[in-house]
């Protein structure tokens, strides 16, 4: 009876997901989530009375944690704010990967010793790959919280030989894993533990910020593999459901994320990218003789006034000005006026899959408004006007143009063929990746110089006096 | 040596999940990647159910106490992931 409460669990999560495959449908599917959970838990908890295993002391001391867990929980959540997903996410995923650590050792530690045949040896496996798993999801996800939060420097953090000392933490938790399942001793477990955790230091050290969206994907595949792992080793067949719902869908993200990188998954997790920054070379000293084309608030108010189509490209820089709500503003300025306005979203801007559609949606702009890359690729050459929006990489035309470039065959927003680009930006320091970009130098490119939230300010002002004149 | 039938069915019961993942999760709309990642970090809450099955014979045991605080982290994403996913959700709006 309980095993079926939980495959109907299982169902719900599955057709949790399969609801976010659209807007409309989304909300029901979260709806089911909570469903399955709720079913998931009051089977669990009512197969435990029945079983009469557990004393009500141990059950109460439970019931106190599920509720204080539930509360902070609900307060983090409901206290957010949308640009600070990323961190949120980083510190949830900590948390699976903490939960994964501890279920192995309790799981280890109500069973010390045992016959050692095949199935013992299995569940050692099992509660070995649980506990280590688990905690490199936690410290990396750690980590990676704190490059997001700029508590660490998001630059990639390179030293020599950083690769030799991944490799033998590696091989030294493979080899406490021979000793672990051996002995069955508690020791090597605990060792392998810090080292696993250790090595999850160091490999998210070593990425840099602009690569924070295949970091955040991948740990969170890796939280699903730890559930996976924790299931296996309870002969849960729910938790190993939701443990490779989870961690195929962290996979996939990483895979998509890579792909609008152009980099191979293992390029990302090895590191490095970013860390070092070319030199200056003749190109981009011809580039900055040549200067570019700046323009004032005005400027760029009266172009807007006279395109008939506007398509605005949020970046990373969009977020961290807070300039989504002007932004709104504008756009919905120039609708009144009869522009079309869209929004063009690169896989890879911001610091989480699909970060600038929710800073958008929370702004209010209506999401049928806003596009993919590959839907709005080919509209860009009929398009009067991009609104470059602190985004830097994502609209670099070296990468189809320059083959000895960094970012040579990634995909990127072909804005450059509209009729005008204005990008707003800070100044012209190259962004991440340290890459300079050429964009800013094109003729048909004007750049408006300052902080993205209060030259949107000043462009709604401008479009709303009518330009200045 | 046999494997073993229980680990055997588990396996298959882990490896079709993953084709599952993987059909569903390649049809979610690249506009709610952000709500996929924190629908799955409350699913992946689910840890909790572990945590209850190793829970000790008594309140102060050392499994009791370790799956106590598994519990308290796990609900933490089961109420944060959906309570989050449900925020941003209704922040979609057609109009």
């Amino acid at each position: 009876m309980i095993a079926l409460i939980y495959l109907a669990a299982g169902v719900c999560f599955v057709l949790s997901l399969g609801g976010l495959s659209a807007p409309s449908s989304a909300r029901r599917g979260n709806q089911l989530g909570v469903l399955g959970m709720a079913l998931a838990l009051a089977a669990a908890v009512v197969g435990l009375v029945l079983d009469g295993q557990v004393d009500t002391g141990s059950l109460g001391v439970a019931a106190v944690a599920l509720v204080a867990g539930g509360a902070i929980g609900s307060v983090l959540a409901s206290r957010v704010q949308m640009t600070s997903m990323p961190e949120l996410v980083a510190v949830l995923h900590s948390f699976v990967g903490a939960g994964a650590v501890l279920v192995g050792l309790a799981g280890f530690l109500a069973h010390p010793v045992g016959d050692l045949d095949l199935a013992r040896v299995v569940h050692l496996v099992e509660c070995f790959l649980g506990v280590i798993i688990g905690s490199l999801t936690f410290t990396g996800s750690i980590v990676a919280f704190g490059k997001l939060k700029e508590l660490i420097r998001s630059k990639a953090l390179v030293f020599p030989f950083r690769h030799g000392v991944n490799l033998i933490l590696l091989l030294a938790t493979l080899a406490l894993g021979g000793w672990f399942v051996a002995t069955q001793a508690a020791l090597p477990l605990y060792l392998a533990l810090v080292l696993f955790g250790l090595l999850g230091v160091l490999l998210v050290m070593g990425i840099g910020g602009a690569d924070m969206p295949v970091v955040v994907s991948m740990l969170n595949s890796y939280s699903g593999w730890a559930a996976s792992a924790t299931g296996f080793l309870l002969a849960n067949d729910l938790l190993i459901i939701v443990g490779a719902l989870v961690g195929s869908s962290g996979a996939i993200l990483s895979y998509i994320m890579c792909k609008a990188m152009n980099r191979s998954f293992v390029s990302v997790i090895l590191g490095g990218f970013g860390a070092e920054a070319s030199g200056p070379d003749e190109r981009a000293e011809a580039l900055s003789a040549k200067g570019v084309n700046r323009a004032g608030p005005e400027d760029v108010a009266e172009l807007l006034l006279g395109a008939r189509s506007v398509v605005m490209v949020p970046g990373y820089g969009m977020a961290v000005a807070q300039a989504q709500h002007s932004v709104r503003e504008l756009t919905e300025l120039l609708q009144k006026k009869g522009t079309t306005v869209r929004f063009a979203i690169h896989p890879v801007a911001g610091r989480l899959p699909g970060h600038m559609n929710v800073l958008l949606a929370e702004a209010n702009v209506p999401y049928p408004i806003v596009f993919e890359m590959d839907e709005i690729n080919a509209d860009m050459v009929d398009t009067d006007v991009v609104l470059v929006l602190g985004a830097n990489d994502i609209v670099n035309p070296d990468a189809l143009e320059n083959p000895k470039s960094a970012l040579a065959g990634m995909p990127v927003l072909e804005v450059w063929r509209a009729q005008t680009v204005v990008a707003i930006k800070r100044s012209l320091n190259p962004g991440f990746a340290g890459i300079d970009n050429p964009l800013y130098y094109k003729d048909n490119t004007l750049m408006l110089f300052g902080d993205a939230r209060k030259m949107v300010e000043s462009l709604v002002a401008a479009v709303k006096g009518g330009a200045h004149h | 040596m046999e494997p073993q039938p229980d680990f055997v069915s588990q396996l298959t019961v882990f490896v079709l999940a993953c084709f599952v993942g993987y059909q569903v999760v390649w049809k979610v709309t690249p506009a709610l990647h952000t709500p996929l990642m924190s629908v799955t970090n409350a699913i992946s809450g689910i840890i909790v159910v572990g945590a209850l099955l190793t829970l000790g014979d008594s309140w102060s045991s050392p499994a009791t106490l370790l799956s106590a605080v598994a519990i308290f982290v796990a609900s933490i994403n089961v109420a944060g992931g959906f309570l989050v996913t449900h925020r941003m959700l209704g922040m979609f709006r057609k109009k």
